[in-house]
């Protein structure tokens, strides 16, 4: 029989395309990190051959060292954890309530407000950005220091606008739309408050839109870049995107420079790769507009 | 409930985006002892200003004849000698030229109050006409070729998609080094698969190739987000379809332009307006590789914004600037809406 030979050789024939796609996209990755094991002199030397992309040559950590001499770079981490971990999880509560009310309850305006609120969408923070940035530099605070004007240099200012979002409210109040409303009367009639049967009833159905919407507020906290340039002038706050800045510089020591985008890329890349079907369903979930 | 969300949205996003409006029409700055004033369209005019000038060549006064240098070329009156203290034409006062062109004996020359935002604004538009075709059909080519029903496929969609997940900041200053004139990497890729005869380039040091290389790098960065989108559209295509043109002994491409491509009507409009409104904002890829050089050939609007807006403390040319792009963008999403409605039959 020479079925399973036919068969088998066109099939194999048709990876060939996605395979040299494949290493389109894993080459600058996979550069980055071998780069980040080299010093930066062998480096430039390697770009010129397959060497680039091999660990070869004098491999050690020593750019990785140096990067953290550089620059405050655990601190750089520990602002960007920070400020993303707090936004993700304010969102997420924020904006659950919010769709509940605005899907389970009857109130004056909720359309309406509703319908402002989804328009928002179409705002980009660039076009935002200037007047956000005089607007947030007149806010009054209160925090340790007693009541403050501005908020530029500090957490607050990174995390409170984006605590909550029309993409979030949108995708909740898709999502509790299609729940059947009969589990919610019932606990209604059994008593239970609208906060009980928030926590109670609806959010422990709601683990695949918490993903999604946890997943986009992540990818676009951890990687935001132009408000926290506008924002952060002092070192204290800045989160890793704009603490980027200590290596540019005339002479650029590459070495350091692939080390420190291997340290702020390559967590973000291992939880990608671990929850990789609940990313790319959660970007898939915002193609489907009702 | 509903409050905490709605109040936030509405003092940081619709309060800030009304608050653009407002200041777009004073001088308001970051800073400023003098009080705020309404200075009406004086920042739009700053701004978006132009003119065209005729330069006659320059004729000796007793002969009419025109005036011809050393090598025998007419000789014309400089730009400057109409643009600076010319109480003639007050309107051209201050302009600068952007570009010129013969016509017949004279020259037609193009001024602009501000030519290096005029920059912005076309790099801007060539940037959203490269990318939004290009990267759509790359992005759904890929999508068809991980909706292939072979053993282990979904190893590939996993790869495809991984630059997205990764921060264009990241992405740019990787790429910097790749683009690099002497020492980078794909300079060494070209020279390997030509056997030494291409030339390096300085991809982003070259103003005729600094734009394309972003392009390029943006696509490489971005296309994943769409496949996925894409392959959600296909996925919800009936498999009965393919099998029932099977049957008919249609070709690929008949099954593409009659079944794939109508199937994904409503997919195409999304992923058209989603690329389209992220190409306009172009912001990080300039500031980290170009800075909007060599020459302001990768000036874009968003970059500009950031210039006047942060840089210069200027907040009402920032506003006003910010004004522009937002009713570019909304008129280019009805445009696409309109041409995309549903037609009815």
């Amino acid at each position: 029989m020479n079925t399973s030979s036919t068969s088998l050789s066109p099939s194999r024939w048709r990876y060939l395309p996605l395979v040299v796609v494949a290493l389109i996209f894993i080459f600058p990755l996979e550069f980055m990190i071998m780069s980040s094991l080299k010093p930066s002199q062998q480096l430039l030397a390697d770009s010129n051959s397959f060497r680039a992309f091999l660990p070869v040559g004098d491999i050690s950590l020593s750019n990785y060292y140096a990067a953290f001499e550089r620059a405050p770079v655990a601190l750089f981490l520990f602002n960007s954890v920070f400020i993303t971990a707090t936004t993700v999880v304010l969102a997420l509560f924020l904006c659950s309530v919010a769709a509940f009310s605005f899907v389970f309850l009857q109130w004056r305006g909720r359309d309406t407000i509703l319908t402002i609120l989804l328009t928002t969408l179409v705002i980009p923070i660039e076009i935002i950005a200037v007047p956000l940035l005089l607007l947030v530099n007149k806010l009054p605070w209160i925090g340790l220091n007693g009541l403050t004007i501005g908020w530029l240099n500090s957490y607050q200012v990174q995390i409170i606008p984006f605590s909550a979002d029309a993409l979030s409210v949108f995708l909740f109040v898709q999502y509790f739309k299609d729940l059947p409303r009969e589990m919610i009367e019932a606990a209604r009639i059994e008593g239970a408050s609208w906060w009980q049967v928030y926590y109670k009833v609806i959010m422990p159905l709601a683990g695949p839109v918490t993903a999604t919407a946890a997943i986009l507020k992540f990818l676009a906290m951890y990687n935001q870049f132009l408000w926290p340039l506008m924002v952060t002038q002092a070192e204290q706050y800045r989160p890793v995107m704009v603490g980027l800045q200590y290596f540019f510089q005339l002479n650029i020591a590459w070495g350091e420079v692939m080390a420190y985008l291997t340290l702020i890329t390559v967590p973000v890349l291992i939880f990608y790769l671990l929850l990789q079907r609940a990313f790319i369903a959660s970007i898939a979930s915002t193609g489907i507009k009702g | 409930m509903a409050f905490p969300a709605t109040a936030i949205i509405g003092l940081f996003i619709i309060v800030p985006f009304l608050l653009g409006f407002y200041f777009a029409f004073t001088n308001q700055r970051m800073i400023s002892p003098n009080p705020t004033e309404y200075v009406g369209t004086t920042n739009f005019h700053q701004l978006l200003d132009l003119g065209v000038l005729t330069l006659e060549p320059e004729r000796d006064p007793a002969t009419h004849e025109v005036k011809k240098d050393v090598s025998g070329v007419a000789t014309y009156p400089t730009v400057r000698s109409i643009t600076r203290n010319n109480p003639d034409m007050p309107y051209f006062d201050g302009m600068r030229e952007w570009f010129s062109w013969h016509s017949g004996d004279n020259i037609k020359v193009v001024v602009a109050r501000d030519v290096v935002f005029m920059k912005a604004i076309v790099n801007t538009f060539l940037f959203v006409l490269i990318v939004a075709p290009l990267q759509g059909a790359i992005a759904l080519l890929l999508a068809m070729m991980i909706n292939q029903k072979l053993p282990g496929i979904n190893i590939f969609r996993t790869i495809y998609f991984m630059p997205v997940v990764v921060s264009i900041v990241v992405v740019s200053l990787l790429w910097r080094f790749i683009y690099s004139g002497d020492n980078g990497l794909l300079n060494a890729i070209l020279g390997f698969f030509t056997f030494g005869t291409f030339n390096p380039v300085d991809w982003l040091g070259n103003s005729a190739t600094a734009l394309g290389s972003i392009i390029a790098m943006s696509i490489w960065q971005a296309v994943g987000f769409h496949m996925v989108i894409w392959l959600s559209g296909l996925q919800t295509i009936p498999v009965s379809l393919y099998e029932a043109s099977d049957i008919e002994g249609a070709t690929s491409w008949q099954k593409f332009r009659f079944v794939t491509w109508p199937g994904l009507r409503n997919t195409a409009i999304l992923v058209l307006v989603v690329i389209t409104m992220q190409a306009f904002t172009l912001f990080s890829q300039i500031a980290v590789m170009t800075q909007g050089g060599p020459v302001d050939a990768t000036q874009t609007i968003v970059f500009q914004a950031v210039q006047h807006g942060y840089a210069k403390q200027d907040i009402a040319t920032g506003s006003a600037i910010s004004v522009i792009l937002f009713i570019i963008v909304i008129t280019i999403s009805l445009i696409q809406r309109y041409l995309t409605r549903e037609k009815l039959a």
